[in-house]
């Protein structure tokens, strides 16, 4: 089986991440989340039905001090997160508020909520190595928990900061292995939607499979430029980007790293052949150094 | 000196994880440095007769990769299931590639140094300890090298960017290291006139590190920060003013004994501290947004 390590699959539509995996015949259509940041009120009922159903620990009652986000990130209990973004003066473009009739502004809230990318060209998975990360019939990237040694390895891997390793101490389940976002597999299996996706009041989050999603998306922002938001944009739509696009996509009001998003992230495997070469040629020099070194004369 | 970036984050959070692994992985990274290269040192001796070299060489990979093992098994987060690692072989995990690499590798150090003991093995062992010592001697060499070079992929395979964006040099940095590791440890243990090889591989290790650490610097862009500021700063600055004081006792001194043994002892900590200050020079440039975001809109063509 050969693997792609980057760049464009020859289906985008992504049926052939799954057959990829080695699902063959078992392959379904692949599914994933569109967030559409500009219908969401921060409510957090998606936090909380993600904690909820996949009974996820707490990971403190902090007060951050940013906004109304105490939860801080993505992490390993904290698989769907709101970001709070207050900007004042922000830049519009000239005119598109007034044409709509509405005063203009110098205040508004950004809120996203953010979640596992599930990428076609998953860093994580490519890295762990037990095998307990794998692509599952659905083209999701999904921890198996019985598996994972807690190595690590996946959440440096990860361009976007999603997996972590739990900690807690021996009480917390799952402790000292890595977590994420698994877009609810067991619930997939049962013809089910997402808890996060389910929950949604404002449909923010939307679930479904990745080409009705990227058509979605595209028609939204459409809409939303049409209405004069000239600022919102698409976020891990695109087949052709640096992790093959993303299984879970964003429309954005604002620049990626407003929200904590890498604006041009790579998965870290696309080098890899080129790590391996030049490794192998500097083996080859300590090789070769040591054997020089044993030429020189005796005393 | 490049200018401070302006860029934009999330109330000044990471958007990469920095990784969990702790003190063990830079240790690690040393002490496989210097089984690597003091399997190639052992191997040497003992094909062109230096026993004592061979022998002091054997047991320093013997006991470097036991720790190793025992720092890498530590750093799981559980340590159980470490086993775990041999359930698959994959190329595109860097930790995968490493551990069928030790997988080899132990097991043939291990059967090198008991070689050192055959005469006082138990009668039935004595003739095939003596027959194995070489050819397992021999096969630790053939995978010293990858041992000391798959840990620059490994911590480079990762979205940290002071450790991804060094992927072409580190590999010669960390080779080189372990190259001035390994022949320091053996000036340090060998008596002079057995110690040629060993001080001429600490040699080329020292210019071949400095060689490479300077090419990277230019290839980081502003993640080379993080390998000036603080305590990582701190780690490589000590790491080259050690490696260039020992690589001075090695080439001007290195048939005195006790300078042989300052300028050993100098080597072996200038590799400790180049791991350690590349390890946490990595860990800080994931915790700093800007290590991240401003490279990155750099090549989407949108920088400010």
């Amino acid at each position: 089986m050969s693997q792609q390590l980057h760049g464009t699959q020859p289906d985008p539509a992504g049926r052939d991440v799954s057959a990829a995996a080695g699902w063959g015949g078992q392959k379904r259509p692949r599914v994933g989340f569109f967030t559409d940041t500009s219908v969401c009120i921060g409510c957090k009922a998606c936090e909380v039905a993600c904690k909820e159903w996949n009974a996820i620990p707490d990971d403190g009652y902090n007060l951050l001090g940013s906004s109304y986000d105490n939860t801080g990130g993505l992490g390993a209990s904290s698989w769907r997160h709101v970001a709070f973004i207050e900007q004042s003066a922000f830049t519009e473009e000239p005119g598109t508020v007034s044409e709509r009739g509405a005063a203009p502004s110098d205040f508004r809230w950004l809120m996203e909520s953010d979640v596992c990318k599930h990428c076609t060209h998953a860093a994580c998975l490519d890295v762990c190595p037990t095998g307990s990360l794998f692509r599952t019939e659905f083209g999701t990237v999904v921890v198996q928990d019985n598996i994972c040694n807690g190595c690590g390895y996946c959440v440096p891997a990860c361009p976007f900061g999603v997996i972590e390793r739990r900690t807690g101490g021996k009480a917390v389940k799952n402790n000292g292995i890595a977590q994420k976002c698994t877009l609810c597999y067991d619930r997939l299996g049962a013809g089910m939607t997402p808890a996060c996706a389910q929950t949604c009041p404002t449909e923010s989050i939307q679930f479904g499979d990745i080409d009705e999603l990227r058509q979605r998306a595209a028609a939204r922002l459409a809409e939303l430029h049409g209405a004069g938001t000239a600022e919102a944009r698409l976020y891990g739509h695109d087949p052709s980007d640096g992790i093959g696009g993303a299984g879970a996509m964003f429309l954005l009001l604002d620049e990626p790293e407003t929200y904590g998003l890498p604006p041009d992230p790579v998965v870290t495997t696309r080098d890899l052949p080129q790590m391996w070469r030049h490794a192998a040629l500097a083996a080859a020099s300590l090789a070769a150094g040591a054997a020089v070194s044993f030429l020189g004369r005796r005393r | 000196m490049v200018p401070d970036a302006e860029f934009t984050s999330y109330y000044g959070r990471p958007i990469v994880k920095p990784s969990p692994w702790r003190e063990d992985i830079p240790a690690y990274l040393f002490l496989g440095g210097l089984a690597g290269g003091s399997a190639l040192l052992g191997a040497g001796a003992d094909v062109t007769g230096r026993p004592t070299l061979r022998r002091n060489s054997r047991l320093t990979a013997l006991g470097a990769i036991g720790l190793s093992l025992a720092a890498l098994v530590h750093d799981l987060g559980r340590p159980a299931r470490f086993l775990n690692m041999l359930r698959v072989a994959k190329p595109t995990s860097p930790m995968s590639v490493g551990t069928w690499i030790l997988t080899g590798f132990g097991p043939a150090v291990g059967v090198a140094a008991a070689a050192e003991f055959a005469d006082r093995a138990p009668r039935p062992l004595r003739g095939t300890l003596r027959f194995a010592g070489r050819p397992a001697g021999l096969a630790a060499a053939l995978l010293g090298p990858a041992v000391a070079a798959y840990t620059a992929v490994l911590i480079s395979d990762t979205a940290t960017p002071t450790w991804h964006e060094g992927h072409r040099e580190l590999p010669f940095l960390f080779v080189g290291s372990a190259a001035l590791a390994s022949g320091g440890m053996g000036m340090l243990t060998v008596p002079v006139p057995q110690a040629g090889p060993a001080r001429r591989l600490a040699v080329g290790g020292v210019l071949l590190e400095l060689a490479a650490e300077r090419r990277m610097e230019s290839s980081l862009g502003i993640a080379a920060e993080t390998l000036h500021d603080g305590t990582p700063g701190l780690l490589m600055r000590a790491s080259k003013a050690l490696a260039v004081a020992g690589l001075a006792g090695t080439v001007f001194a290195g048939r005195d004994r006790r300078a042989a043994v300052a300028a050993g002892a100098a080597l072996l900590a200038s590799s400790a501290c180049t791991r350690f200050g590349i390890f946490y020079a990595g860990q800080h440039s994931a915790r700093d947004p800007k290590y991240t975001v401003v490279p990155q809109r750099a090549r989407r063509g949108v920088g400010r």
